[in-house]
Parts: structure tokens; C-alpha cells; sequence
């Protein structure tokens, strides 16, 4: 099976479902069904076929598996292969694009053909961050990606549209870009742009330094760290419910994956010395972000500044660089991709039917609508980090990781916990319990076949994932085991040799 | 006393001998025949051009001619196809303009002949006369292009000022080369580098460097000398702007990379310091100054001295990944610069040709091949990848890189991400603005070289490599 390059198929299926699409040139209310029956069918073939990555891979590896390459630019090559860590990101974005394309399918009126393009495209540029074995390759991929999403936001979203989609555009740019020189330099001290041999490359102590600073500033842009999460709720807000799923469904995981597959392997010496500031920002994030949580009033807002909250989590754990964090922390983007995804889906059924966000214009939802309330209730319940949901699992085993770096930053960690529970539990009384006294809310109607078909999947995979998350870890262990040993290893090799240059003098 | 034609290598400036006939021959069907030969004196200066360029890229043989005054080495040989390429479009982009505008001149394409005669010899020159020759010849033809709509005030302000402007860069170069040619005794590039690296650099020669380089920094409209670019490319008829934004840039960086790379070799540092300082305040000035423009043209002025100072970023490396960079450079902003040039002459209403930003607002509802053409080539002109603007910026960067310009490659890279800004800013009002009114259809010859462009753009990932290699092997002349 390995004879057939399926990276490079899952990767560029997009495209040619939206080179077809661009030949559908009319625009009647035929082919606009057209349009979006070849977007949808599109995304779950390239789901279908993502699922064979799954199947062929073999959990026993460290390295990467169904590598492709191809000679591209001079020194640059077209290099494809997928490990532990990047694997189930490619799955999780395959997955999370048909639910995307449904969430759309009543609410995009206008420029249909345009928005579907846009979303395929958005795909293919995603599953090749994640399976590209060139840092270069990755860039393009990176950075490209902003393209569709600017215009995503941009002319579908909401009434500040136009600031929310430059806010996102040029903070995510000046980020990369400073990336993208800390690449040039990799290239000129390695000779080369390949990820395999720069993992294998001792870079200097004091370059490491600012290349880590650099990547830095790309990744906590992305991820988003406090204090540079301030682009997040606002494109949040302003995306069409498809553009948020995806915003917080992967775009956010592009920055702790890059976290796991750059900075903690190549720069590990770097990445010891910053771990305190790491660890710093991550608990502003999760206390800051969950208290500005309690005060929002606006739904989409509130899931923003949560998703800051978690993605804290997230960047706790991996730098704790203990098996349990970097575990949970994968663990804990991949249940977030989901849960934060459905949770915006959820604010999109009701969006759909009353055109606002406001929760103050919510209220007594059970009543009419019992289903939208079990799942909604599920939902927020794994956001909460439940026992039982996909949130817990993450949560705990990151929590449990710094509990073993460093106590003081699991206790401060904790009270993050609770105060989620506080603003998620806040919200979910606000919206759907009490008595339903809202004039406009009467007429509201539960769950649609096309939303149950979007939301039940989803909420069988956030219990299954809280009962049974061995299948994951499965797949992430051997590689991570062998990411946590070489940065190990990079840290004793360090110590001794500055042991000894202290012995010496 | 050795003969003054050396006939043998003569061949080598074949190329550009039958540009000069072929000028003089159109002129005088021009004359002679009048106005109504507009048509066809235009459509044989492209056939001109472009067979001169067909000549060129199936010439083989490089050497020098008239005792190292004439160079062709793979470098030359690549930036004149270049060249002829940047004319040939400008003259046919020139055409349905010139029909609806009563624009109509003969000696339009005839004068776009001379200056591309003129930007050969630049790019071929290996002496200081050489040099200054091709640069006037190119001049006085660009002067007369910007006035030639002489009906116009705008078009004769505009004449005027890059006139005025012109004249006293060519006076600076001039006396930086009596300066160079006191304190060296010679006129040669490859000389003038011997006696350099004999005797030892002086005052004198730093001094006639800084002149010289004053003079070329002037015809690439770089900071601190592109006062002239904005008022020329607002006030200049739309067709000469898309001319001069292409092939002179591209003449004039070539002969910026050959003067110092050959001549000024050794003395790198000090000439370093000066392309640095120039790429800053290009890149910096040309983010900023830009934003507040609401005149398409206007901002492509700024937008061009921006990249301007992108290109020499590759020049203040001075190595070879740098020149290689630069060569990149040119080609991909050759191709986005008349790809939207190319969209600008199409901006045009029933009441005549419009200039504002504001006037392509639902462009992509009206016209939607045009804005996805025009949205990627703003892309690339940001600098966002896959586009063939990150890849320009790519190389020229990582030369900044190599040769540990950190500082120079910090600013820059943060300055593209300013000027990403305005060019954001055109696609916000492509997508997301109502429409205003649709623009008259495209013509005919636009629609091809936008949508060249535009191909170019957007599947630069593809054959890059191709172009890499050639570049490289242009960028090798120096090394």
C-alpha cells in the first residue's frame, strides 16, 4: 500500500474538488446546490482516504512513515511523512471539514462559490502544515493559509468583519515573519531545510536562544498566548460559525504543533530556559482569560476567551516536557479541536434562527428546543473538563504533568478548573435554563436533521475519547516518548559539558 | 594605438544595433506615412522587440566587445530579455489606451524603442562613457514618454519635473565618474577595480562613489532620491506609467548590481553601507508613505520604491545568493507590476479612465476573474507565499541572512508586513466594499497580460526551479 503517495492525495483532494467547483460558472440556485454537494462530498472523500493514514500507520515507530520526496526549489524539497504527533492532527482537520461545510450550508447565501473555494483551499493548506517534512514547505503552508481565512472572515463574517480580518492578518504576520528569518538562519548554520536533518542538528546554545525567541513569536501568535490572544476573540466573533470551527478547531493547534515539532526538539536547550516564562504565560492565560470569560455577553466571545484558556493548557503541558504533559497536551488540542468546534457549532444553530449572539437574548431554551439543550449541556460539560468527556482527560493528565514539573504551577493551574466551570455553567444557565419569556424565542425550533447529523457525531466522539482515549495515545506514545528522551538527552549532553568546562578552569 | 572597432566581437551588440535601425526605419514610416500608421508602427515595434529578444535568448557566445566597453555575460544576457520583455508588454498594453484616449502617437513606441536601446547598453556597459551613453539615451527618451501627452497639464508637469530631477542625477553620476576617473585614471569597471585594489582606495574615490551611486539611486527611485516617482507616475498617461515602473527599474538595477560588483568590488564595505542604508529607507518609506494614498497610481509609485528596497536587499549581501536574489527579484516584480498595471488601465467607466482605490470597490461581484487575477497579485506583492512575491522576498532575505545583515533583514521583514497593510487594504475593498459601478470590459490585450501575470503569480511554485537555476547561473558572471 505504501507504493501510492497518499499524503500528497489527502493533501491536494481539496484543490481539485475546488478546480471543479471554479468550473461551475453559473450562478442560479441549481448550482449553488452543486456547488456545496461537491464541496461536501469532496471533504468526506479526503476524509474517507485520510482515515487509510490511520490505518497504515504503525504505532511502534518513533520516526516518520509514508514519506514522500520530490526535488521542488534548488535546496528545497517536497517532503512529506507523518509521525506520532502530526498524524491525528491531519485527521482531526479531514474530520472536523465536512461538519464546516454543513454548518454553512443554509447560513452562506451569498458567494457560495467563492466561500466553498475558499474552505477547500483552507484544507489542503492546513493538512500540509501538519504533514510536511520541509520547514520551508511548512512556511508556505503556514503562511498561505491566512489567504483563504482573511477573505473567510473577511467578507462572510459579521458587521466588523473588515477590523476583525486585518487584526488576524497582519498580527499572525508579523509573527511569521520573524519565523521565517529564524528559518534562513537554520539554513545557513545546517546547510539545510530539511526537518528530519534538523532534528538531528545540535544547533549552538546562543542561537538557539533567539531562534527559539523567534518561532516563539510566530507560535504564541498562533496558539494564542496571552498577551497576543487579543486577534482571537475578535475573528472569533466576527468568522461565519464554519470560520470559527475551524479557527479554533486547527488553525490554534498549528501553534502548539509547531511548539512540539520546532522548538522543543530543536531548540531544547532554549526551551529548559524558557519553560518559567512559558509555564508564566500559560497561568495568565488560563486565570486571566477564564475571568474575562465570566464577563462576556456575547456567546462566540465567551468560547473565544476560553479557547485561550485551554490552548494555555495546552502550552503548560507540552513545555513541562514530562510524558504526561506533552501527552495531555496533544490529547487536550485534539478533545478541544472538537469540543471548542461543536461548541461553535451550537452558537451557529441558534445564530441561524435568531441572527444574534447576545446572551442576554437567550433564555428558557429548554423548553423548545430539549435536544439542542443535551447537546449543548454535553458540550459545555467537556469544555468544563467533566470526568467522563474528552476535556477531562487532557486537562488531567496536563495538570498532572506540571504537578510534576513544578507544584506552584499545577495549583495555579487548578483554580483555572474552577473558574471555567464558573463562566461555562454561567452561560449555559443564562441560555438555556429558566423560563422561556423571550417574545422572539417562541416560535424556535429544536434541532434540524442537517444539525443533528452535524452535532451527534460529535457528541459520541467526546464521550467515547472521555471513556477510551487509548487510541490516541497509541498513536502519539512511541513518538513522544522519543521527543521527551532526545531533549533529554540534549540537556545532560549540556550539562556535562558545562560541568566540565567548569572542572577544567 | 589599437583599432577602435574590434569587428570580430561586434556580433555581440548585434541585438542591439537592430533595435536602433529598426527605431530609425519605424520613424521614418512614421513620418512619411503620418498619423494613420499609429497602427501599424505599434504592432511592428513589438514584432521588433520581441524578435530582438527571440535573438537574444537563442544567441549563443559571451564575451566582450569595443576593449571591455561592451559586456555580455549571462547576467546582460538575462536582464535584456528581461527588458525587451518589460517593453514589449508596455508598448501592446499601450494600444486600446491609446485608441479610446486619442492618445494616439507614432512616436510613442518608437521613443519606447530608443529607451530600451538605451537600457541594453546600461546593462552591457563596462566602462563609466559606456555607462553614461545607455543612461542618457534611456533618459531622453523617458522625458519626452512622460510628457507625451503635451496636451495635458499633468503629463507636461510630470515630463518637467522628471526633467529637472533627471538631469541633476545624470550631473551627480557624471561628476562621481570624473571623480572616480581622477583618482583612478581609468574609465574601465574591471580597471577601475585594478587600480582600486593597486593603490589602495582614497577619499577621492569614496566620494565619486557616493555621487555615482547617488545618480543610479535615482533611476531605481530609491530613498533618499524618489521624490520624482509619485508626481511622474500620477501625472504620466497610464500606459508610460506601467512602462516606466517595469523595464527602466530593472535596467537600472542591473546597472546598479554590474557597477558595484565589477568596479567597486573592493571596496564592499563601503559601498555596503551605503545600499544598506538606501534599502531601509526604501522598504521603510515605501510601507508607510503608501497607506494614506487614495491614487492607485500614487500607490504604485510608493509600492514600487518599496520593492525597491526589497531588491537591493539582495544587492547589500553582495554575495552570491544576493545577486541571485536580486535577479529573482526583478523577473517576479516585472511580472506583478504590469499584471497590475495592467488591471489599472482596465479601471476605466463610461465617463473615462478612473484613478481611485475606491473605484475598484465589488470589483470582485462585477468583474470576478479580473479581481482574483488582481487579489493574487496583491497577495504576492505582500509577500504572502505560495505567491511569487514571497519568493522574491525569500531570496533575497536569505542572502541578508548569510551575509549576518540581521538588522537590515529585521526592519525589512517588519516593513513588509506594514506594506502588507495598504496592499490588504485593495483587497478589502475588491471583496468586501458594495459595488459602485462596473468598469467597461477589459480589452482584449489587457486580458492576456493580466492573465499571464496573474499564472505567473500563482503557479511560481511549480517551475520555480527552473528560474532559480537560470538566475543562478546569471548571478555566477560576478563570482
Amino acid at each position: 500500500m505504501a507504493s501510492w503517495p497518499i499524503l500528497s492525495i489527502v493533501t491536494f483532494l481539496p484543490l481539485v474538488g475546488a478546480a471543479i467547483i471554479l468550473l461551475i460558472w453559473d450562478d442560479n440556485e441549481v448550482s449553488r446546490r452543486n456547488v456545496k454537494n461537491v464541496a461536501l462530498w469532496t471533504t468526506l472523500l479526503t476524509f474517507f482516504l485520510s482515515i487509510f493514514i490511520w490505518i497504515e500507520f504503525d504505532n511502534s515507530v518513533a520516526g516518520f512513515q509514508m514519506v514522500e520526496k520530490a526535488d521542488w526549489l534548488g535546496s528545497i524539497s517536497y517532503h512529506l511523512g507523518v509521525d506520532g504527533i502530526s498524524m491525528l492532527f491531519i485527521i482531526l482537520t479531514t474530520f472536523l471539514m465536512p461538519f464546516c461545510i454543513l454548518a454553512s450550508w443554509e447560513s452562506i447565501q451569498n458567494r457560495v462559490r467563492e466561500y466553498m473555494i475558499a474552505f477547500l483551499i483552507l484544507e489542503t493548506l492546513m493538512i500540509g502544515v501538519f504533514c510536511t517534512l520541509d520547514i520551508v514547505l511548512f512556511y508556505v503552508f503556514f503562511e498561505a493559509g491566512l489567504i483563504p481565512m482573511f477573505l473567510i472572515i473577511g467578507v462572510w463574517g459579521g458587521k466588523r468583519r473588515v477590523y476583525a480580518s486585518f487584526k488576524f492578518f497582519l498580527y499572525t504576520l508579523v509573527g511569521s515573519v520573524l519565523m521565517l528569518l529564524a528559518i534562513m538562519a537554520m539554513y545557513w548554520e545546517a546547510g539545510t531545510t530539511d526537518i528530519p536533518a534538523l532534528l538531528e542538528y545540535n544547533f549552538p546554545a546562543s542561537m538557539q536562544t533567539w531562534l527559539w525567541l523567534a518561532f516563539f513569536a510566530s507560535f504564541a501568535v498562533k496558539m494564542p498566548m496571552w498577551p497576543v490572544h487579543t486577534w482571537l476573540p475578535d475573528a472569533h466573533v466576527e468568522a461565519p460559525t464554519a470560520g470559527s470551527v475551524i479557527l479554533a478547531g486547527i488553525l490554534l493547534k498549528m501553534g502548539g504543533y509547531g511548539f512540539l515539532r520546532f522548538s522543543l526538539p530543536m531548540f531544547p536547550l532554549a526551551s529548559a530556559d524558557f519553560a518559567p516564562m512559558v509555564y508564566t504565560l500559560s497561568i495568565i492565560a488560563i486565570i486571566y482569560t477564564s475571568l474575562v470569560a465570566l464577563m462576556q455577553e456575547d456567546m462566540k466571545k465567551l468560547i473565544a476567551y476560553s479557547s485561550v484558556a485551554h490552548m494555555g493548557y495546552v502550552t503548560m503541558g507540552l513545555f513541562t516536557m514530562t510524558a504526561q504533559g506533552v501527552q495531555g497536551g496533544i490529547f487536550q488540542m485534539l478533545s478541544h479541536g472538537l469540543v471548542s468546534g461543536a461548541l461553535f457549532l451550537c452558537v451557529g444553530v441558534v445564530y441561524d434562527r435568531m441572527h444574534t449572539r447576545e446572551i442576554a437574548a437567550y433564555g428558557g431554551l429548554v423548553n423548545r428546543m430539549p435536544k439542542y439543550a443535551v447537546v449543548f449541556l454535553i458540550f459545555t460539560l467537556a469544555n468544563v473538563g467533566m470526568p467522563g468527556t474528552s476535556g477531562f482527560v487532557g486537562e488531567f493528565l496536563t495538570i498532572l504533568g506540571a504537578f510534576i514539573a513544578n507544584t506552584w504551577v499545577a495549583i495555579f493551574a487548578t483554580t483555572g478548573v474552577i473558574l471555567s466551570a464558573a463562566y461555562a455553567l454561567w452561560l449555559y444557565r443564562r441560555v438555556v435554563y429558566g423560563a422561556l419569556e423571550k417574545e422572539s424565542l417562541r416560535e424556535i425550533l429544536d434541532l434540524s436533521g442537517r444539525e443533528k447529523l452535524m452535532l451527534y457525531p460529535l457528541v459520541a466522539l467526546v464521550i467515547f475519547y472521555g471513556f477510551y482515549p487509548a487510541p490516541i495515545f497509541d498513536v502519539t506514545q512511541v513518538s513522544v516518548d522519543a521527543l521527551i528522551a532526545n531533549y533529554q538527552n540534549a540537556l545532560d549532553v549540556a550539562n556535562e559539558a558545562a560541568k566540565t568546562a567548569a572542572a577544567t578552569q | 594605438m589599437q583599432p577602435v572597432i574590434d569587428l570580430t566581437n561586434l556580433a555581440l551588440a548585434y541585438p542591439e544595433m537592430m533595435l536602433a535601425v529598426g527605431a530609425m526605419v519605424l520613424l521614418m514610416i512614421g513620418t512619411f506615412s503620418g498619423e494613420a500608421s499609429v497602427r501599424l508602427v505599434t504592432g511592428l515595434s513589438v514584432a521588433l522587440l520581441v524578435a530582438t529578444g527571440l535573438w537574444l535568448a537563442f544567441m549563443t557566445g559571451e564575451g566582450t566587445a569595443f576593449h571591455g566597453v561592451f559586456i555580455l555575460d549571462p547576467f546582460a544576457h538575462f536582464m535584456k530579455i528581461l527588458v525587451l520583455i518589460g517593453s514589449a508588454l508596455a508598448i501592446a498594453m499601450s494600444v486600446s489606451f491609446a485608441r479610446v484616449e486619442k492618445f494616439a502617437r507614432f512616436e510613442y513606441p518608437i521613443l519606447i524603442i530608443l529607451a530600451t536601446t538605451g537600457m541594453m547598453l546600461m546593462i552591457s556597459a563596462g566602462d563609466l562613457i559606456a555607462l553614461y551613453m545607455g543612461l542618457e539615451l534611456q533618459s531622453l527618451a523617458l522625458y519626452v514618454i512622460a510628457a507625451i501627452n503635451r496636451d495635458s497639464l499633468r503629463s507636461t508637469e510630470a515630463g518637467l519635473k522628471y526633467f529637472v530631477l533627471g538631469a541633476l542625477s545624470s550631473g551627480m553620476l557624471l561628476y562621481g565618474s570624473s571623480l572616480i576617473y581622477g583618482f583612478t585614471g581609468q574609465t574601465g569597471f574591471v580597471e577601475i577595480a585594478q587600480a582600486i585594489t593597486n593603490h589602495g582606495s582614497s577619499l577621492g574615490i569614496v566620494f565619486g562613489l557616493v555621487f555615482v551611486l547617488a545618480g543610479v539611486a535615482f533611476k531605481i527611485s530609491a530613498v533618499p532620491f524618489h521624490m520624482w516617482t509619485p508626481d511622474v507616475y500620477e501625472g504620466a498617461p497610464t500606459p508610460v506609467t506601467a512602462f516606466f515602473a517595469a523595464a527602466p527599474k530593472i535596467a537600472a538595477m542591473a546597472l546598479f548590481v554590474r557597477i558595484v560588483m565589477t568596479a567597486f568590488e573592493p571596496i564592499t564595505t563601503d559601498w555596503q553601507q551605503i545600499v544598506v542604508f538606501v534599502s531601509l529607507a526604501s522598504m521603510v518609506l515605501g510601507a508607510f508613505a503608501a497607506i494614506g494614498q487614495t491614487n492607485i497610481k500614487r500607490l504604485m509609485a510608493y509600492s514600487s520604491i518599496g520593492h525597491m528596497g526589497f531588491a537591493l536587499v539582495g544587492l547589500a549581501a553582495g554575495n552570491q545568493a544576493g545577486i541571485t536574489g536580486v535577479v529573482l527579484y526583478m523577473v517576479i516584480y516585472m511580472a506583478m507590476t504590469l499584471g497590475a498595471f495592467a488591471c489599472i488601465l482596465a479601471m476605466r467607466r463610461k465617463d473615462g479612465m478612473v484613478e481611485n482605490i475606491n473605484d475598484l470597490a465589488g470589483l470582485s461581484s462585477s468583474n470576478p476573474v479580473m479581481a482574483l487575477f488582481l487579489t493574487a497579485l496583491m497577495f504576492s506583492l505582500a509577500g504572502i507565499p505560495p505567491l511569487a512575491g514571497f519568493w522574491a522576498k525569500w531570496y533575497v532575505f536569505l542572502a541578508a541572512m548569510e551575509a549576518h545583515l540581521y538588522m537590515l533583514a529585521i526592519v525589512g521583514v517588519l516593513a513588509s508586513v506594514v506594506g502588507a497593510f495598504y496592499y490588504l487594504r485593495i483587497i478589502k475593498i475588491i471583496w468586501m466594499d458594495e459595488p459602485t459601478g462596473s468598469f467597461m470590459p477589459m480589452a482584449g490585450e489587457l486580458r492576456l497580460v493580466l492573465g499571464a501575470s496573474g499564472l505567473f503569480v500563482i503557479f511560481y511554485v511549480l517551475f520555480g526551479g527552473s528560474l532559480l537555476t537560470t538566475a543562478e547561473t546569471a548571478a555566477r558572471s560576478f563570482f
